[in-house]
């Protein structure tokens, strides 16, 4: 119906094992627009693009694009490239040590007639490439000495030199500064002039707002809706992102869950992490439950793990009952009363390999030290009774733990940490990827374990989710924290924390 | 067909397979294979041989395997640590520069001790390079590789020490009045502290916690440098008793033949063993059966009239097939052919 | 700006020592040796002659080092094409250039089963080339296990070969002290070397085979990204390695002129030093011909010092070659973690 559309993706299926990655996902994308797709952690966003420059098969449903005939369907990076749809990725995908030049052309590098590489060429090609697009380079310098924004610049010119029609930018911005996000959207704008489609992928509210024309969301791997930013307002953005759905357990917070507030627990002054997380204050008082709240990005997963001494801190200090605790790893930290459950199950949680009855015990033996065993009939003993209360699905306990279901392996490093007993527990998104019932119980097991005394950090991309565990709530954006919530704790106000004032102050 | 399945499902299974074997091989060539008989006092055979000529290989195996499990790479300067060993304890006991000596200027056992803990300090330099600089390991042990057997060369005034004095060659052949080789006890001694050590702390699952995934070990609170640098020592204090045997078999310091291509037979060993060269899960009894087969295949290749220098061509061989198996594009090629065959046998239903 | 200076610091910083260090030592070895002869120039032309094995060697594992590889079967494959040359010529007698064109192929062959298995199959080229170092010296025990020799009855084009000298002019040379001025010379094979270093050093700067390589060893993911092959990039380097390895046994063998299965022992360890020295990172992506030239420099200097000693023992150029190594890699992993630390 629009003249303009150069790419339509309808009703895209893709599954990994036990998971749906994208349920029916769409997409529409017109010539010189920006536009961005938006949705939480695991809304299938980045599949969704792999499955358009050929990185991943898909099982369903279609592509179009303007240009080619029937299906566009993309096999590899190198096919999309050919049909004209770059992508450039937050960590920068060139090669640091080679010049800017030659990440401009390689593989693609100017020849002479006795068929070697024309450097000279190459150089005025680069030069002149980088001046039209008016990026400050000495293309003859290696890619490393340039800031990411410039790299990130570089990887762009290159797209565009390979005569893009489809621009891919897959959370650029999020390792620059201000100004640098500025040059960037200076770049993004003249490309669309010069009628690139741009999609643009990020969590930055105010960053869709200052350069896209329109934005696709999705949400647990669906379609939820396409919008021109102009009618779009921010807290419905939010809304649109995190979905409305209650689900049927309405309220499981216990009534008077307000607890008093004494005995501090944990008190942090002006922790912070360089490059991560700005100065913050945080105090956790006994039997509380304390939400950090914020995008992904924002700096929420990163508070934590300065607090649980993962990433050192390098200014501040913390206090965990009365005294002053400097961890210098995480062992300190869980001497001292804490347990860590990261975000990235796999990467930072499990030891893949290992059964389920060595990643239970794992941590308790570590904080007992090496030296003093666990005994055979004390190891089963702890994991056949975390396999019980927990209702861990496993064919016994000597399964190795990557044989389960991610919602049994959560349930895995949640018991781990029961087992040290501790007095302070940090669960960073416990319930991502889990299905309903299990987050309800993860819930619960929260809320039961804050009635004992035991004080509860709770990071989730979902609202209600910590709208019914949490008692307070520390907003966080941009890498710092921004304010605190203890009271007329309702979607509506967590969102327009979340979502700030912006700077161009469109509201 | 399902008891099948689960036997060679075993964890033992491979490295039991291969050295049963090899013997096969070998009782087919030489029916005497397994005849023991008494000569002088002491016990004669080729099993015995294999069981006392193979101890050094068991003894690396042990430290090569921890190492493998921790840091997902080898420990190539075990064979030249065990020279350099042999030549310090050597210059203690006859002094520097002595050429031969038949009584020593130093307590025994202090001197194998000092030996065995040289092995320990080379340990803690690879260590050291390993888990705190975080070099390659076998970058960072190919530095010893060269140069421990160049010191061991300068501790014995490039020339070689020999120690005639009687018991000296206790530890390397027998005591008198006992009829087992010595070496087969220390073996034993070795393997038992070390299966002591990881059945009663919990350093085993440490090592496979931080060999799988150290970034989740060290969140959940296992110092994981730590380990990986203590790996290393206990490989190079490993290294450091076989240094003492095989010193002691010859009873002089040999710089440059005491424990050439040893390197080799301890990571076959591990690889035997049925250990992935890619670190996390290892099985020590494992490593040790793969010590045994390998000084059986060497043993065999000896009496087929091959010579020590040339062993290393089908033991170079073995180690590669191992490895080609072990690697994930194979899996997954021998994983595609099997669904084939179930398609198509599918199809043909 | 700031950060232009760090950046530029690293890599040229490392280069720059390694010039520093050899010039420093070649003047010390001047004023400490002056007596011996150290400062004539035939002494530096005597370090490229005896080294000019390894420097073909070391322009091959650079090219290795720089997908981020490494290879440590270079020191037996020598051993094993010393031996196939001699007991070719010195005991069967065959003709010498076949015999030179067998063992360069034996090299190629090599090299691609070692580029096959650690391109195509993943396995780790340490583990790769560790076995095919104990083959290598496997194969030389199993062809001969005696020193053999090749003199000149036996093969009279060879020991020509070995025996010719390209005299330079005059003026370079000095007068000895029974007043005969002696003439300063090198041996063909130093030129063969500095070919090789220069044809590498033109294939890395203006193929696209070269700079492929450099692109692996910055980032293997990206290089594919951007559409390399990737696989066949790193079998080739294999095969370019041994390949160079082999034309380093010849001429390793011209100044031998014999083979033996201890020879060649802790080759891997002085090629690999001379490369890391020259400045290519352990890590790949960095590195070039040219320093690796200057670090077998460094290299033979360390093995004149010592042998002009006369009293040292030659096992001190092991251990000194070995600490140098250990030095530059630690540099290099400080280096690392400034840059890391700088991100």
């Amino acid at each position: 119906m629009d003249e303009n559309v150069i790419l339509t993706m309808r009703g895209i299926t893709k599954s990994f094992p036990g998971v749906l990655a994208l349920d029916n996902a769409s997409l529409k994308l017109r010539k010189g627009e920006i536009h961005a797709l938006m949705g939480e952690n695991g809304a299938g966003k980045s599949t969704l693009i792999k499955v358009l420059t050929g990185i991943y098969p898909f099982e369903g449903g279609e592509i179009e694009m303007e240009g080619v005939e029937g299906q566009a369907i993309n096999h590899s990076v190198q096919e999309a490239q050919e049909r004209g749809i770059a992508t450039v990725y937050q960590e920068v995908n060139l090669c640091p040590n080679l010049s800017v030049a030659e990440n401009l052309f390689i593989g693609r590098e100017p020849r002479t007639k006795c068929n070697t590489i024309d450097w000279k060429k190459m150089n005025s090609s680069a030069r002149e490439i980088m001046k039209n697009l008016d990026i400050p380079v000495d293309v003859t310098m290696n890619l490393e000495n340039y800031s990411v924004a410039i790299q990130q610049m570089v990887a762009i010119a290159r797209a565009v030199d390979m005569e893009c029609r489809i621009l891919i930018l897959d959370e650029p911005t999020s390792s620059l500064d201000d100004n640098e996000v500025e040059k960037l959207f200076r770049l993004m704008r003249d490309l669309k002039n010069k009628g690139v489609a741009i999609l643009f992928v990020t969590h930055f509210l105010e960053q869709v707002y200052a350069v896209c024309d329109r934005i696709t969301v999705l949400r647990n791997g669906q379609f939820a809706g396409e919008y021109t930013v102009a009618e779009m307002p921010r807290v419905k953005l939010v809304a649109a992102m995190l979905g409305k759905d209650l689900d049927d357990l309405a309220s499981i917070k216990a009534e008077g869950s307000d607890t008093v507030r004494k005995d501090v627990v944990v008190d942090a002054k002006g922790l912070s992490h360089k490059g991560t997380i700005k100065p913050f204050d945080f105090v956790i008082h006994k039997g509380e439950v304390v939400g950090l709240t914020g995008l992904l990005g924002s700096g929420r997963s990163e508070m934590a793990r300065c607090i649980y001494g993962a990433d050192r801190a390098q200014t501040g200090t913390l206090t965990m009952n009365g005294k002053e605790l400097k961890a210098k790893a995480p062992i300190d930290s869980i001497n001292a009363g804490m347990g860590y459950l990261p975000d990235d199950r796999k990467a930072d949680g499990l030891i893949g390999d290992l059964s389920v009855k060595e990643n239970i015990y794992l941590a308790l033996q570590a904080r007992k030290g090496m030296f003093h065993p666990l005994s055979p009939s004390e190891q089963n003993a702890l994991a056949d009774k975390f396999i019980e209360l927990l209702q861990i699905k496993t064919a016994s306990r000597e399964t190795p733990v990557n044989q389960l279901s991610g919602g049994n392996q959560q349930k895995v490093i949640l018991a781990r940490w029961l087992a040290t007993d501790p007095e302070l527990l940090i669960l960073d998104e416990p319930t991502r990827g889990i299905d309903i019932g299990t987050k309800t119980e993860i819930q619960k097991l929260i809320l039961k374990l804050a009635a004992e005394g035991k004080s509860v950090i709770f990071i989730s991309s979902e609202i209600e989710e910590m709208l019914r565990t949490c008692s307070r709530l520390c907003v966080m954006r941009d890498g710092s924290k921004v304010g605190e919530l203890d009271h007329d704790l309702t979607q509506n106000t967590v969102m327009t924390a979340i979502a700030g004032q912006g700077k161009e102050g469109e509201q | 067909m399902k008891n099948i399945q689960k036997i060679t499902r075993m964890k033992l299974f491979f490295p039991l397979f291969c050295l049963l074997l090899v013997l096969l091989i070998n009782v087919v060539k030489d029916p005497g294979f397994f005849q023991i008989s008494v000569k002088n006092g002491v016990l004669y055979g080729r099993l015995i041989d294999v069981l006392n000529r193979g101890s050094e290989v068991a003894i690396l195996a042990v430290g090569q395997t921890l190492v493998v499990a921790v840091s997902a790479g080898t420990d190539i300067s075990v064979g030249s640590v065990m020279s350099l060993s042999a030549c310090f304890t050597t210059m203690l006991l006859a002094g520097y520069g002595v050429n031969t000596t038949t009584t020593i200027v130093m307590p025994m056992a202090l001197g194998l001790l000092a030996g065995i803990l040289m092995g320990g300090l080379c340990g803690a330099f690879n260590g050291a390079l390993v888990s705190k600089l975080r070099i390659q390991p076998m970058v960072a042990t190919l530095i010893l590789f060269t140069a421990a057997r160049a010191i061991g060369l300068l501790l014995c005034n490039n020339q070689i020490t020999y120690i005639r004095y009687e018991p000296y060659k206790y530890l390397g052949n027998f005591i008198p009045g006992c009829p087992i080789p010595t070496p087969i006890f220390v073996t034993i001694v070795v393997i038992v502290i070390i299966m002591l050590v990881l059945k009663k702390s919990a350093l085993g699952t440490f090592i496979q916690s931080v060999g799988i995934n150290s970034r989740a070990a060290r969140l959940l609170g296992i110092n994981s440098d730590f380990l990986c640098f203590l790996c290393y020592v206990i490989c190079g204090l490993c290294a450091g008793v076989a240094g003492m045997i095989a010193s002691s078999r010859i009873y002089c310091a040999d710089s440059n033949n005491i424990g050439l291509n040893y390197e080799m037979d301890a990571i076959l060993a591990v690889a035997l063993g049925g250990n992935s060269l890619a670190g996390g899960r290892f099985n020590m009894a494992g490593s040790i059966i793969g010590a045994y087969t390998i000084q059986a295949i060497t043993t065999t290749l000896l009496a087929m009239g091959v010579s020590t220098d040339q062993a290393p061509v089908v033991k170079a061989i073995i180690v590669i097939l191992i490895v080609v198996v072990q690697s994930p594009v194979f899996k997954s090629w021998v994983e595609t052919k099997k669904n084939r065959r179930r398609a198509e046998i599918k199809e043909a239903v | 700006m700031k950060k232009k200076k760090v950046g530029l610091a690293g890599n040229n910083v490392l280069l720059l020592i390694t010039v520093l260090l050899f010039i420093g030592m070649y003047v010390i070895g001047c004023i400490i040796y002056a007596n011996k002869g150290f400062g004539h120039f035939q002494t530096f032309l005597n370090i490229l002659i005896t080294n000019a094995g390894l420097i073909c060697v070391a322009c091959g594992m650079t090219c290795v080092m720089l997908t981020g590889g490494i290879d440590i079967s270079v020191g037996s494959l020598i051993a094993m094409d010393c031996m196939i040359l001699a007991v070719a010529m010195g005991r069967q007698g065959l003709p010498c250039i076949p015999t030179v064109m067998l063992v360069l192929v034996i090299g190629i062959v090599f090299g691609l089963v070692q580029g096959y298995l650690v391109g195509y199959l993943g396995i780790q080229p340490f583990i790769v080339t560790m076995a095919g170092m104990f083959f290598g010296r496997g194969m030389t025990a199993v062809i001969c296990t005696d020193q053999v020799s090749i003199t000149q009855q036996e093969n009279a084009m060879f020991y020509s070969w070995a025996n010719a000298k390209i005299t330079l002019p005059a003026f370079l040379g000095y007068t000895n002290n029974k007043g005969k001025t002696m003439v300063p010379f090198i041996r063909p094979t130093v030129l063969i070397a500095l070919v090789v270093v220069v044809a590498i050093w033109f294939m890395l700067k203006y193929t696209k085979f070269g700079r492929s390589l450099y692109a692996i060893g910055g980032n293997e993911q990206t290089a594919r990204m951007l559409g390399l092959n990737v696989r066949r990039t790193k079998l080739l380097a294999y095969v370019l390695s041994s390949f160079l390895c082999s034309i380093g046994g010849v001429l390793y063998c011209l100044n031998t002129m014999a083979g033996s299965v201890q020879q060649a022992k802790g080759f891997e360890m002085d090629a690999i030093a001379s490369s890391v020295i020259g400045g290519t990172l352990l890590t790949g992506g960095v590195g070039n011909v040219l320093g690796s030239l200057v670090g077998v420099l460094i290299n033979g200097t360390i093995t004149t010092l010592v042998n002009s000693n006369g009293k040292l023992l030659s096992s001190w150029a092991n251990i000194a070659t070995a600490a140098l190594l250990c030095f530059f890699i630690i540099l290099q992993s400080i280096f690392a973690k400034l840059k890391d630390g700088r991100k």
